[in-house]
């Protein structure tokens, strides 16, 4: 009898466990496959051939795809600095002040969360186009408009991550500081800052997977010396699929994955505190 | 909460470079779109903005309204799709004992993490004709073709087998979608499930309702703001997409995404273009005015 699922326990009936196990086989099979295929001796078979790291020396030497990569990087990185700064401060005027039009740049700001990616992608098309941002600068400047766009996308995402985070802040603490004689600055750099720390890292890891991952808003903005990563491959694939494609995804997908296992690592002992 | 004249400074430091990023990167740029959907092309790459509303009706044509109402349905279909796939998952992750509640949800995010491009590419894999189902199709054929021989039934099978058209299609759109925006629909619903006061269930459960009648009568109605969130989550992006369409789908499922797409790459028609991604976003504009009406009906009754 003790053995039997109570009748709240969904998780131990078999049918919901055999739907659990079937969404996240219809979830992670084809990743997997991918990521297998790019160790398989085969171009077109999907057999299991033998194991190689053939395709991932190739993609190495393929100078165009490692460009790509390099561009990427840079621009996550770049956005994710800029995003985080202008995120993290836009929440702290939310959080912290009462003023006029408040709820309208609270909305305003979210705004870029909901609206589909493609209408942000061509509006920001004919943006550049049309102030005629400067094109064809030396590498990196030349990233610019593929950054301010991802920044523009990325940092409404810092400012709801930091501004759930402030809600759990006392703010007697920092009238304590400032009767203990601490200066304004002192008191946001010793007290406020350090409680911000766990939602600005986790703002940040979110950024750089968004500005990653982005392949809709930097396909309108990036020209043909801008190609980052995903926009290389979406041409790969469009002259057909090849073992390179998948030896560079698996680097990317690794990549990612250890960025959220840190975001989640850093998280979590912060709700404990919280 | 400070009014902000108290710090000035302070508040224009905090304020103004989110507000100049927002209004310069976003605002002005839609702005621009929305200016140019009233006007008309004058030369090569010249627009005036002459306040017609002639790429809106143009816009709105038989072609143009069927792909509308075609994409309007794929993403419908899409979404149905990925809420009755998503909700046992969310209420079997809310309800599972503390320790391993974590380690499932992450199994359900972290393929969402992974590049967008990526999985539309892995999901190519598995549906072409030399691909992974029917790879396992095939192999399936052959065990059953060896079992249904020695009682010489084999025939029924035919004599080769023929690989199916799994790619390239409005189903395989279809599939792409929920596959990649699968876990937008799982979060919002946990949410909300795990929030949800258990004792409303025990109560039906105890004065004898059946576990269905509970889950209709009970449980769906109390994670009616999850499921609207998660509806809209999907439903939006779905509606705009054209990664998904232009990879997996074929000449005949052109969603209103790839139009788009091709008036600002290819086809140069900025106005029309422009007109038929305001239309999108004043669906979008729709949708959230919904949910916000729901929600605020649902706090006063609640």
């Amino acid at each position: 009898m003790a053995d039997r699922p109570g009748p709240l326990d969904y998780l131990r009936r078999w049918w919901l466990r055999g739907w659990i196990l079937a969404v996240v086989v219809f979830l992670y099979a084809p990743i997997v496959c991918l990521v297998v295929f790019s160790f398989n001796d085969s171009r077109r078979n999907i057999v299991w051939q033998g194991f190689t790291l053939d395709y991932y020396g190739r993609a190495l030497r393929n100078a165009s795809l490692i460009e790509a990569f390099t561009n990427s990087l840079v621009v996550a990185l770049v956005a994710t600095v800029l995003s985080t700064i202008i995120g993290a401060l836009l929440a702290l005027a939310l959080w912290r002040f009462r003023f006029v039009g408040r709820s309208a740049v609270e909305a305003g700001s979210a705004l870029p969360i909901v609206i589909p990616e493609i209408c942000m992608g061509v509006a920001l098309l004919v943006f550049f186009t049309r102030v005629g941002w400067p094109t064809g600068l030396v590498w990196p400047l030349n990233l610019s408009s593929v950054i301010f766009s991802h920044v523009a996308f990325a940092f409404p995402f810092v400012t709801v991550v930091v501004r759930a985070r402030m809600e759990g802040f006392d703010r007697s603490l920092e009238e304590a500081s400032k009767d203990l004689g601490a200066s304004e600055w002192q008191t946001f750099w010793n007290v406020t800052l350090p409680y911000m720390k766990p939602g600005l890292i986790a703002g940040a890891l979110l950024a750089m997977t968004l500005s990653l991952d982005d392949f809709v808003i930097t396909f309108f903005t990036s020209g043909p010396e801008t190609l980052t990563f995903p926009v290389k491959v979406y041409s790969m694939v469009r002259f057909g699929a090849t073992p390179e494609v998948n030896a560079a995804s698996t680097v990317l997908i690794v990549v990612t994955i250890l960025l959220t296992i840190i975001a989640i690592r850093l998280q979590s002992p912060a709700k404990q505190e919280g | 909460m400070e009014s902000w004249r108290a710090q000035p400074l302070v508040f224009l430091v905090f304020l103004l470079p989110g507000l100049f990023w927002l209004a310069l990167f976003f605002f002005i740029p839609l702005g621009l779109i929305w200016g140019i959907a009233l006007g008309e092309r004058v030369g090569p790459a010249e627009i005036e903005i002459t306040w017609t509303l002639q790429n809106y009706i143009h816009a709105l044509d038989p072609l143009y309204l069927g792909l509308f109402v075609k994409s309007f349905w794929i993403a419908l279909l899409a979404t149905a799709l990925c809420l009755v796939l998503s909700f046992p998952v969310a209420l079997a992750i809310s309800f599972a004992p503390a320790r391993i509640k974590p380690l499932l949800l992450l199994l359900i995010i972290l393929p969402f993490w992974t590049n967008l491009l990526i999985r539309t590419y892995a999901m190519i894999a598995v549906l072409r004709t030399q691909g992974y189902v029917n790879w396992s199709l095939e192999w399936l054929w052959g065990v059953g073709k060896l079992l249904l021989a020695p009682i010489g039934f084999e025939p029924v099978l035919g004599e080769s087998f023929t690989p199916l058209q799994l790619l390239y299609n409005n189903t395989a759109v279809v599939v792409g979608i929920v596959y990649v925006y699968l876990p937008f629909m799982v979060l919002p619903l946990y949410a909300t499930l795990d929030k949800l006061d258990r004792s409303y269930l025990e109560a039906s459960l105890d004065l004898g309702a059946s576990q269905l009648r509970t889950f209709f009568a009970v449980t769906v109605p109390l994670a009616m703001p999850g499921i609207v969130s998660g509806i809209i989550l999907v439903f939006i992006p779905a509606l705009g997409t054209f990664l998904i369409s232009d990879l997996l789908g074929g000449p005949d499922s052109q969603l209103i995404g790839n139009v788009i797409e091709r008036q600002f790459k290819s086809a140069n028609n900025l106005p029309l273009g422009s007109a038929m991604s305001f239309i999108l976003l004043y669906i979008t504009f729709v949708a959230l005015a919904l949910r916000a009406w729901l929600s605020r009906r649902a706090e006063r009754d609640g």
